[in-house]
């Protein structure tokens, strides 16, 4: 499966935020859209997701344009991973999860063994079983993340948009979810995340798109766009990319902000 | 949370399918497990449905009971078996005065009960998922004060119980359109919930001071004290015939809430969510918009306007049994018709006079309320 956006203009009312935003998602694959605040990094995934028309360009999931696709459908190919935020009410997990299930369920359908047991292999699957008696709004941001991950996989997407993964964790979850990022791809998914951090993009992402602050739009790999210049243009900060051997041979590049 | 998370999540190699094996593969042991587990969190859900349901049987047979023509529960179960073997439609000709207070008198009024309580709450239950705060009730989007103006301005005509009937109905109804229609006209696709609520609310204002008019027009002999009687809300003048149109929206207006509560869910998490997950958020929202207004202004028409019932007991019943609305909805039902059971048997019985039904829901309810709140408190 295979998502493609061409030349989008996105943007709220005629407005256009960003143009020409071209990327292409693969399964397996992780693309990561860095950029500063307010750059429209939101505005491009509110588009791709369909919560936005396109103000020109398109979209098209394995060649058949996204308009053709009913939001149903488009679901269940295509799962989104919203920040962890608190709901109004104090639902339980396995209710949570088993939201991800309503792609698949008839108008008046309401889930059942099937859609708990799909919603228990997921909890499995992410190695968080344990919050399977807990309520989402009793549970910290990390789990809270990880839920709305199984959430998503409950649908059996073929590929991921998150917005953020990481926002408003602490240092040790955001590891952890890049890590269970990173074995999402390696079992067949797609991931299209945000983030704000450039050294999680050296940590798991393939390819990168780069908004810079003058809105211009840069995509590669990993190692051709993150550089020190382009982050210069995009962020208008200092940073020296270092690069550190791990203890298995694998070399992990950071940046390092050049404070006076 | 663990790092063998994305081990555990490597080992499956190949194509990701959440749904391999499942529909032939036998249930794992900590498949059956998971499912004992949730269903043992759900019992309490049961136990509480079927608490309020016997509770309810024996609350309609003692509200026979109750008022000023006094009789034993065994005398009213004989005279319920009576008109069910004789036919209702002429207790007059076989019955004994027993016979007409049960079936003429009391039964429209029980009826009504139940059905005005169950509405509310459901309405209430609705709007508090779709709008996504606990805080909201039935006549956020001006159902009440439409209502209001409807059979006001039919009193104001000097018209019959049909009309204003039929005034409050329909003007309830145009009131939430209007405040439909309008967050329509002003918003651009974002945010429609706060656009609702906010266009909810200046309809109401504007309709409450439509009322204000017209009982400022209104003759202060007659009309003006029937009007703040039936603002008052009351259903101690319900007959068969105000049933038979009260009951044909009940249905029509909760079935399609019923089939859809579980999607409610869903839409609690907002419209963008609700739409990744592929839920048709703007056709549900529409539909029960369109169910909970029908219940509201039906409820309103027959009785008058009721506040609180709405907003307190679909909250009391999230207390009772977590916010799933698949449970939520069909025990607000129960624990609504319940309360309005009760409440209006107090109207009947406390004083020598009857007391207006929306005047006692606040009065008893709302301390109640703040019990409920007080035993949970640091626990919500």
């Amino acid at each position: 499966m295979e998502l493609t956006v061409r030349n989008a203009a996105c943007g709220y009312g005629a407005v256009p935020v960003l143009q020409n935003v071209s990327l292409t998602l693969r399964q397996g694959e992780i693309v990561c859209i860095l950029g500063p605040n307010g750059i429209g990094k939101t505005t491009v995934f509110r588009s791709v997701l369909g919560f936005l028309k396109l103000l020109a360009g398109d979209i098209e999931l394995d060649g058949v344009p996204r308009e053709r696709i009913g939001a149903k459908e488009f679901s269940r190919s295509v799962g989104y991973v919203p920040q962890g935020h608190e709901p109004p009410f104090p639902f339980t997990v396995p209710d949570v999860v088993v939201m991800g299930r309503a792609a698949h369920l008839k108008s008046f359908e309401a889930p059942g063994v099937r859609e708990y047991r799909i919603a228990d292999r997921v909890l499995e699957m992410l190695g968080i079983s344990y919050l399977r008696e807990k309520t989402y709004t009793q549970i910290s941001g990390g789990e809270r993340q990880m839920v709305l991950i199984a959430r998503a996989l409950a649908q059996n997407p073929k590929l991921l948009v998150m917005d953020e993964p990481t926002a408003n964790l602490d240092f040790g979850n955001q590891i952890h979810v890049l890590e269970c990022i990173k074995g999402l791809s390696g079992s067949g998914l797609g991931v299209l995340m945000t983030t704000h951090n450039p050294d999680h993009a050296f940590l798991c992402c393939d390819r990168v798109i780069l908004l810079t602050k003058d809105r211009e739009i840069m995509e590669g790999t990993v190692d051709e766009i993150v550089t020190e210049e382009n982050l210069r243009r995009a962020y208008g900060v200092d940073v020296k990319i270092t690069a550190t051997v791990t203890e298995s041979g694998r070399t992990i590049r950071s940046c390092v902000p050049m404070l006076a | 949370m663990s790092g063998q998370a994305a081990e555990a999540v490597k080992h499956e190699a190949g194509a990701f399918d959440i749904e391999r094996d499942l529909p032939e593969g036998e249930m794992t042991e900590r498949e059956a497990r998971f499912l004992r587990e949730y269903r043992q969190n759900r019992r309490r859900s049961t136990v509480v449905f079927t608490v309020i349901a016997v509770l309810l049987v024996v609350a309609f047979l003692v509200s026979f009971c109750v008022g000023r023509y006094g009789m034993p529960v065994s005398e009213v179960i004989n005279s319920l078996l009576r008109g069910l073997t004789n036919g209702v439609g002429s207790v007059g000709t076989w019955g004994s005065s027993e016979d007409t207070v049960v079936w003429l008198v009391r039964m429209p009024r029980i009826i009504a009960a139940i059905l005005v309580g169950g509405a509310l709450s459901v309405a209430g239950g609705t709007y508090q998922g779709l709008f996504r705060n606990p805080m909201v009730s039935p006549d956020i989007l001006g159902a009440s004060a439409g209502a209001s103006v409807g059979a006001c301005f039919m009193m104001l005509m000097g018209q019959g119980s049909v009309m204003i009937q039929a005034g409050a109905f329909v003007m309830g109804i145009f009131a939430v359109a209007l405040s439909y229609f309008l967050s329509k006209a002003v918003g651009r696709g974002s945010n429609m919930v706060l656009l609702l609520v906010l266009c909810g609310m200046t309809v109401n204002t504007l309709f409450q001071a439509l009322v204000s008019i017209i009982k400022y027009l209104a003759d202060t002999e007659s009309q003006l004290p029937a009007m703040t009687y039936w603002l008052m809300g009351s259903i101690a003048k319900v007959g068969y015939r105000d049933l038979l149109f009260f009951i044909i929206t009940f249905v029509i207006g909760i079935v399609p809430i019923l089939a859809l509560r579980w999607k409610l869910n869903v839409l609690s998490f907002g419209e963008d969510e609700a739409k990744a997950m592929g839920v048709n958020v703007a056709a549900i929202r529409l539909v029960c918009i369109v169910c909970a207004t029908l219940l509201t202004a039906a409820v309103v028409s027959v009785a008058g306007t009721i506040g609180w019932v709405g907003l307190m007991i679909p909250h009391l019943v999230r207390f009772l049994v977590g916010p799933n609305n698949k449970t939520l909805i069909p025990i607000s039902l129960l624990t609504g018709a319940l309360f309005m059971l009760v409440i209006d048997n107090f109207c009947r019985a406390l004083l020598a006079y009857e007391i207006p039904l929306g005047v006692l829901t606040s009065l008893l309810g709302a301390p109640f309320f703040i019990f409920i709140l007080y035993k949970r408190k640091g626990n919500t």
